[in-house]
């Protein structure tokens, strides 16, 4: 074995070098691999490095552009932008309200149906299924991930949206509509499109997001752990609520985190089914719109610097609004852990 | 390598040979070599908690386990010793029937708890388990609070009001010798204590639901040597209320800790007998050469 790595050593190092020059000129010799591989290793570091760097620069020089873009309106309307709900490029009158209601709206929509679903998912491919299964599922799920955006909002807009208005809405409102207080959600014409077809879409978007990290954090769970639990008797359920979601509890948040800020942020979608009225009402079932949509609807047809600017705020807003909420999502965390680390 | 004698199995023999059933040598001891099924209770002996009657494990094809028939003695500890492979784990995990979280791993035979077959397809795991708690090699503290992790496993047979279920609590962690040490931190997670600490939590929480056997699967391997120490004095204690099963890497440790042993080569049970027997005299040559570490 020795002998082997003296020779290898030779070999690569010193020319003509034998066994014992190795030994000799051991304080300045260094062998040409091993030269290679400190210039490498330090290119390496500098690219590393740089990339690094490279999407802070970036970030940063977004957040300027668009503070910059947004000027003349933030100058001209200030905080009335937020609570505005005029949108009129002939007066040049703008406010931001119905297209942040249609944001936070869908996107709660979104989450109300897909954190369960996912968790479902999940669960079920992780814990529950049968062997045989668990390939075809995850590979349905993951192909559901790889469907472009644009594909959802055709499919949405064709498919989805009609047997929806013509079967599901009159069902729901017909049942829901009489309810005390979230009747009114539920009330209004069957119309197919809308905010809550916006925000059913959106699910189906990100369920397979939150599903595969989900699932993935679930996979984590030291086998051992679990056996544990079943070896103390306790049923799938027991196991999965005591001890995989609490272990796993910060991946799960940031998986649900990722697809909230998909949620937020998705553009094509939503464009095709929330029909892009610039209209709040109290039914879910009636058009609306999100910042997304309203930037993708209206850019090309922005005349003016104060249109403009108006959309880069509103740009800008949904950027903060994503922000904040991601910067929610570390400060629960950070929290908890805090909170464990009190009882001490 | 060589200058051992030809029927002394090395090391290296060990590993070549597992795939390879037909291993030419002393014969295995085989309690009922009659390999029948049908017991009927007279059979067991007497004070068995647990009976196994040629009781085979398959790992898919692989046959892990090569009708083992033993009986396990009420109140004592039993150990199993072995090298690496040899199945000790692998018997234990029938005890339980915690194998068969995972697909396609199967046990045959029969194992027999007060004369009752826990292999039955009628057996509900979940009473099982209540009866036969099970101890890791790693300490494996639930992500939640000291008590928590206590109480965890007693809510799911017992509906105990506060009081009781902290005098429980206390009584678990008590008899695992750990009270002193957590008693003023019981809401602390359970996953920052250290690791001798953690191992006795996991045994607390294993006897707080006031099992009848307890499962020893090498409590002791991932612990320092005062750690070590404990965990043996606390078996020694324990055995006074539980039939307890150990499975050790540690010669030293299975002859002081427990009363019986089982020696376990490729898949079989090579020698079980009283535990000064089996270290002192044995009776195969096998077992001999295990435990004074020819092989293994």
């Amino acid at each position: 074995m020795k002998t082997d790595m003296n020779t290898e050593n030779t070999l690569d190092g010193s020319i003509g070098g034998s066994l014992f020059n190795t030994g000799i000129k051991s304080d300045n010799f260094m062998p040409a691999s091993i030269k290679r591989g400190i210039v490498l290793d330090r290119i390496f570091y500098h690219f590393t490095r740089f990339s690094a760097w490279a999407v802070l620069a970036v970030i940063i020089a977004i957040i300027v552009s668009l503070f910059i873009g947004a000027a003349p309106s933030i100058r001209k309307f200030g905080f009335g932008f937020l609570s505005s709900s005029s949108w009129n490029p002939v007066t040049e009158n703008f406010g931001a309200f119905v297209p942040i209601y249609g944001t936070l709206v869908t996107s709660l929509i979104a989450m109300v149906i897909g954190v369960p679903v996912s968790f479902g998912i999940a669960l079920f491919i992780t814990e529950l299924c049968p062997q045989f299964l668990k390939r075809p599922i995850g590979i349905a799920v993951e192909l559901l991930a790889a469907i472009p955006s644009i594909i959802y909002g055709m499919w949405g807009l064709f498919v989805f949206a009609p047997l929806f208005g013509d079967y599901v809405q009159p069902f729901i409102s017909s049942y829901m509509g009489p309810v005390p207080l979230i009747g009114k959600l539920f009330s209004g014409p069957p119309l197919g499109i809308g905010v809550l077809t916006a925000g059913i879409i959106l699910a189906i978007m990100i369920i397979p997001f939150m599903s595969a990290v989900i699932r993935d954090m679930f996979e984590v769970v030291p086998p051992v752990l679990k056996e544990s639990a079943y070896g103390m008797g306790a049923t799938t359920w027991e196991v999965i609520r005591h001890v995989v979601i609490p272990y796993t509890k910060t991946g799960v948040v940031g998986g649900i985190m990722l697809g909230l800020g998909r949620a937020l942020g998705e553009t094509m979608a939503v464009t095709f089914v929330i029909g892009n009225a610039n209209r709040i009402h109290a039914s879910l079932f009636m058009p609306g719109s999100s910042i997304s949509s309203s930037l993708a609807n209206q850019f090309t047809e922005a005349v003016g610097k104060m249109y403009t600017s108006s959309l880069i705020e509103l740009g800008l807003i949904l950027f903060l609004i994503t922000f904040i909420i991601l910067a929610m999502a570390k400060i629960l965390l950070l929290r908890t852990a805090e909170k464990q680390g009190r009882r001490k | 390598m060589s200058s051992m004698a030809d029927n002394t199995l090395s090391a290296a023999d060990v590993v070549n040979t597992v795939s390879d059933s037909n291993i030419p040598g002393p014969l295995y001891f085989q309690k009922n070599k009659e390999g029948g099924v049908s017991y009927d209770v007279a059979d067991i002996v007497d004070n068995a908690k647990l009976s196994v009657r040629s009781l085979d494990f398959f790992y898919d094809n692989f046959k892990a386990l090569h009708s083992i028939s033993l009986d396990i003695m009420s109140n004592k500890v039993t150990a199993f010793i072995g090298p690496s492979g040899c199945g000790k784990s692998t018997l234990l995990r029938c005890f339980n029937r915690i194998y068969e979280m995972y697909p396609r791993q199967t046990a045959k035979g029969e194992i027999l708890l007060d004369g009752r077959n826990i292999l039955g397809k009628s057996e509900n795991l979940n009473l099982l388990r209540a009866k036969v708690g099970m101890v890791f090699q790693k300490p494996t503290p639930f992500p939640m609070s000291i008590y928590e992790n206590i109480a965890f496993g007693v809510k799911l047979y017992e509906r105990l009001s506060r009081v009781e279920m902290d005098e429980r609590v206390e009584w678990a962690l008590r008899k695992a010798a750990i009270w002193d040490e957590v008693k003023d931190k019981l809401n602390q997670s359970g996953t920052e204590i250290s690791g001798g600490q953690q191992q006795r939590l996991c045994i607390a929480r294993a006897i707080a639901i006031k099992p009848e056997i307890l499962l020893l699967d090498e409590p002791a391997s991932a612990l320092d040597p005062i750690s070590t120490l404990k965990i043996e004095e606390l078996i020694d204690e324990l055995k006074q209320d539980y039939t307890i099963v150990i499975v050790t890497h540690n010669m030293q440790q299975a002859a002081r800790v427990s009363d019986f042993t089982g020696f376990l080569y490729l898949g079989k049970l090579i020698e079980y007998d009283d535990t000064s027997t089996i270290f002192t005299k044995p009776g195969k040559k096998q077992t001999q050469d295990y435990i004074t570490g020819r092989f293994g």
